[in-house]
């Protein structure tokens, strides 16, 4: 074949070469869940043999996507209220809506930060060695909302908020830290839980009194194309192993939930 | 590395110049040849893209041709189709992203073509469609190349618009560059390297062929 034909089939078999459809979940879930979830997609695909193909951002651009017709089977966001949108304005089905667990902010720093935690709590951020302060974008990111709201209720938003830097999700944020362009970051326990942040820094729980933990709904959408096989997925998340994962990773998950059927 | 990722950004970029090679060689003939005044305003809007951040193409997109926009209802009524989140909607969008890579370089292609060789070719009786094929194409074919490569290589590196009108789907919509993007949050440099450093090896082949076809010191008598 001449070079001029082989360029021209090659471009031909890209062109029509197929997607393979097997039997696959799209999930579109909150950036928080980015270490936790691909181990419940695994041992889901494990017991199913269903592959689940995982899509992290914001919660609030993943309710945008869907709004504007993305694909996805099932949605698991960061905050009750993205799912609860969907469910009103018909785009998701509302026997499938329930809470999955509820998220912790934590305050992040580098293992080598010299922030004092213990002693001065979430003032250690008015520490002269803190430049940059990395947020999620609370725009469209319940964890950036939460952080903001903190931030204010511990009456420290006006003193830090030229320091803020805003990652377009919570998962974007802690990178923003572990990079070291941030010095310090308010993101999810979920995320400063993993092993691939524990091993770089530390990390300090924000107490119920200056930030309310967040509840977090999945929901399965309505143009899903397997809705059974979503439908398990949720059930398997939101009830069965899934929950012990998420524990793990910091979430806490309702030991009798009472919203599990059986 | 995310074979996946990269088959499909390939499968972008190929469809995408392949489209584009046919948009481009009537668009790009008329821009070279046409004589209207307000020719002007049609060559800005094909460089457009060269200076608009992806956002606004992606902004724009969204509206028109999502379920709820003016093209997109349309679409959606008439052919249960939605562009936004699926593969024909990046190569859509690609295609409006990439467009003047294809036609600036056969516009200089074609304005470089001895306008007598075009002349003669008609008085011996040519038709403009037999001159075109027979003597501007073959004279301009190291442009064509030009133009492929630059828009297959343009589409590869596409970011902005792929994230925008895109989302970031596996095995839909999850280019190589979003695959990068999604590495570095995840934490996860070790595949963010891999990725990065497929898609910095092949750009710099790709354009090393393009340099050297540029210079004749490749495609030897290409044209004879």
């Amino acid at each position: 074949m001449s070079p001029k034909k082989t360029f021209f089939c090659m471009v031909l078999i890209l062109c029509i070469f197929p997607t393979s459809r097997a039997q696959e979940l799209h999930v579109a879930a909150a950036a928080d869940l980015n270490f936790a979830l691909p181990e419940i997609a695994k041992a889901f695909e494990a017991q199913t043999g269903t592959k689940v193909l995982l899509s992290f951002g914001s919660s609030g651009n993943l309710f945008a996507q869907i709004q504007s017709g993305a694909p996805f089977d099932v949605f698991c966001s960061a905050d009750m209220e993205y799912p609860r949108k969907l469910a009103f304005a018909g785009q998701a089905l509302p026997r499938t809506f329930q809470q999955y667990a509820s998220g912790r902010l934590v305050l992040w720093v580098r293992s080598d930060s010299k922030l004092n935690f213990e002693r001065d709590g979430i003032k250690s951020l008015l520490d002269p060695s803190i430049r940059k302060i990395a947020i999620a974008n609370p725009e469209h990111a319940p964890y950036g909302r939460a952080a903001v709201a903190a931030l204010q209720k511990a009456k420290l938003y006006d003193q830090v908020k030229e320091k803020l830097v805003l990652g377009e999700n919570v998962s974007q944020a802690a990178q923003f830290v572990t990079s070291g362009n941030a010095d310090a970051g308010l993101v999810s326990l979920s995320l400063a839980q993993a092993p691939e942040l524990q091993k770089q820094g530390r990390f300090w729980k924000i107490p119920p009194e200056i930030a309310e933990s967040l509840p977090q709904g999945v929901i399965v959408l309505k143009q899903s194309a397997s809705p059974e096989m979503a439908d398990r997925f949720v059930d398997f998340f939101a009830c069965g192993a899934g929950q012990k994962i998420l524990a793990r990773y910091g979430f806490d998950v309702d030991p009798n939930p009472n919203h599990c059927g059986e | 590395m995310n074979w996946q990722a990269i088959i499909l950004t390939l499968r972008l970029a190929a469809t995408v110049s392949a489209v584009l090679v046919i948009i481009g060689l009537p668009l790009a003939y008329w821009i070279a040849f046409s004589r209207r005044r307000w020719k002007f305003l049609i060559e800005s809007l094909v460089a457009m893209p060269l200076v608009l951040p992806p956002t606004v193409l992606g902004f724009y997109f969204l509206l028109l041709l999502g379920r709820g926009g003016m093209v997109g209802s349309w679409l959606n009524r008439i052919f249960g189709m939605t562009l936004p989140f699926s593969f024909a909607g990046l190569v859509v969008a690609s295609v409006l992203y990439s467009l003047p890579f294809a036609v600036q370089p056969l516009v200089a292609g074609f304005a470089a073509v001895d306008r007598k060789l075009i002349a003669a070719s008609a008085l011996l009786g040519a038709s403009p469609m037999r001159t075109f094929l027979r003597v501007i194409l073959p004279l301009s074919l190291t442009h064509l190349i030009t133009a492929v490569v630059l828009s297959f290589a343009h589409t590869l590196g596409e970011f902005g618009v792929v994230l925008m009108v895109g989302g970031n789907i596996p095995g839909v919509t999850r280019t190589i560059s979003i695959a990068i993007y999604d590495n570095v949050q995840a934490l996860d440099y070790a595949s963010a390297n891999q990725n990065a450093l497929f898609l910095l090896i092949f750009s710099f082949v790709v354009l090393s062929l393009v340099y050297a076809l540029n210079r004749r010191a490749f495609f030897v008598g290409t044209v004879q």
